[in-house]
């Protein structure tokens, strides 16, 4: 039998709102484990998992690292530069060599939108997407979607901006599934040039102007300008991007309401957000790294086979 | 076992608590999510009524600790673990049921993370035997022989509407 939530986690697309809530729920008991002295549980003890990264990353590396050591598996980290990938190996090579050496779990990280997916179709072990391209970024997702639950207490009837860059951003898009899943008001704000042409059909509304979207929302999620855009000609400049739709305190001080506001790192302060705003009482940003630990450790127990009995019986061992 | 009989068992078991440990200093007392938990609570109500004194109190989910998440099948939902400083003291760990004596192993670890207690005391409502470790309770309920296809259903009033205990006896 399977658990659950199936072998791979790669789009929270393809996730029920109750496997999201699982994954939300489970989440909770795992915060306290990294507040704990020793910040270790040995229910992951003897598996093996790969983190295979492709691309860049800090937070998130570091993040799912933190969450497998606490989770007392083993871990093996592969870049992109220094492996055989820079020799040409493909994709499918690489992971089945690895799983010829007995892994149990490969968390990936590439630049192709689908290959998270594509891999978990050809090997045995599980595969976590942790960012492909412009599609998913489901564990960013989560943590998010937690940090909202933790800061309203409920997720649905919620109205969440997410702000920015939302053709490219695979954070976006795994937010927009989550959250319109659990019941949450979803409206994208942005540069037309950097909207997808299809985003309603995702449930979201688009709101053209930052200040309509900030009378609008109770939280708004500001999306990094991903910087090598710029060269692409989607906008004009930082500045120009920074004066329409850069999240000032001058614009946050006309909203109705105190809004929680978000960020997936890293910043660019003075571009997206500027540094009183990221400093700001309302910021989660912080809070949002620290979540992360805990739902990618619920999501790799989760998947290790600690799915729970939905149907538990009374009090005996 | 009826209301009126779980009241006498726990009522004992306090004292008993009290006896083992010396009287109440230093006593820290734990409970096993999730029955576990609402038993030990009860326990420290009777002693700190008895004795009054406020002793210190835990809850210790033993999820993360199991010995079987390789085994086919699905498992419960990870709970909250809160414990006191354990560091010198006397530790009583409070479950329902002891069975194979495998929560209790894992519960053993986990308060071993969380500090070094100067001693740990197993109670339980009920010992119902088929240990498949070298482990024994100190404070015991009720005894009662059961084979491994029977069932032994514990409800407490807080989670269940009703304290009882019932065997369910297996085919």
């Amino acid at each position: 039998m399977l658990p659950p939530l199936g072998k791979d986690l790669t789009a929270l697309e393809y996730l029920s709102a109750d496997q999201i809530r699982l994954i939300l729920d489970t989440a909770e008991p795992f915060k306290e484990v990294s507040e704990r002295q020793i910040k270790k549980v040995p229910a992951l003890r003897g598996k093996t998992i790969v983190n295979l990264f492709f691309e860049a990353s800090t937070r998130t590396r570091i993040s799912f690292e933190f969450a497998e050591k606490r989770l007392s598996a083993d871990t093996v980290n592969v870049a992109h530069s220094g492996s055989s990938v820079s020799k040409g190996e493909t994709l499918v090579d690489t992971a089945r060599n690895l799983e010829a050496m007995h892994i149990d779990m490969v968390v990936i990280r590439h630049p192709s939108s689908g290959s998270a997916e594509f891999l978990g179709k050809r090997i045995r072990s599980s595969v976590i997407n942790a960012g492909d391209g412009k599609h998913e970024h489901p564990t960013q997702g989560l943590l998010d979607i937690l940090t909202l639950r933790d800061k309203f207490g409920k997720v649905e009837g919620l109205k969440v901006a997410i702000c920015g860059d939302l053709l490219h951003s695979r954070v976006g898009r795994s937010n927009i599934h989550g959250l319109t899943k659990l019941g949450a008001e979803v409206a994208v704000c942005g540069p037309a040039s950097l909207m997808p042409r299809d985003v309603e059909s995702l449930g979201v509304t688009v709101i053209p102007h930052i200040e309509d979207a900030i009378q609008w929302a109770d939280a708004l999620n500001i999306l990094r300008l991903q910087l090598e855009r710029m060269t692409a000609g989607y906008v004009p400049s930082q500045r120009e991007y920074n004066r329409v739709f850069g999240l000032s305190t001058a614009r946050l001080d006309r909203a109705p309401k105190d809004l929680v506001i978000m960020h997936p790192g890293p910043m660019n302060r003075g571009v997206e957000i500027d540094s009183e705003v990221a400093d700001g009482p309302h910021s989660v940003i912080l809070p949002q790294v620290t979540n992360g630990v805990a739902v990618r450790m619920a999501v790799l127990y989760l998947l290790a086979g600690g799915a729970p009995d939905w149907a538990q019986g009374g009090g005996s061992e | 076992m009826d209301e009126r009989a779980i009241a006498r068992c726990l009522a004992r078991m306090a004292s008993e608590i009290v006896e083992r440990a010396r009287g109440t200093e230093q006593l820290v007392i734990v409970g096993i999510q999730r029955r576990g938990v609402e038993l030990a609570a009860r326990l420290k109500r009777l002693i700190d009524d008895a004795e009054s004194s406020h002793i210190a109190f835990g809850k210790l989910d033993i999820t993360l600790y199991r010995d079987d998440l390789q085994a086919v099948g699905p498992r419960p939902m990870v709970g909250e673990t809160t414990l006191p400083e354990l560091d010198g003291k006397t530790v009583i760990v409070v479950d329902d049921v002891l069975y194979t004596g495998r929560t209790v192993r894992a519960a053993l670890d986990e308060c071993a993370d969380f500090g070094r207690p100067r001693r740990i005391l197993l109670c339980v409502l009920i010992d119902r035997g088929g240990r498949e470790l070298p482990i024994q309770a100190d404070i015991i309920g009720v005894t009662i022989s059961t084979g491994a296809g029977d069932r032994v259903d514990v409800l407490v009033r807080e989670l269940d509407g009703e304290d009882a205990v019932a065997v369910v006896r297996g085919t």
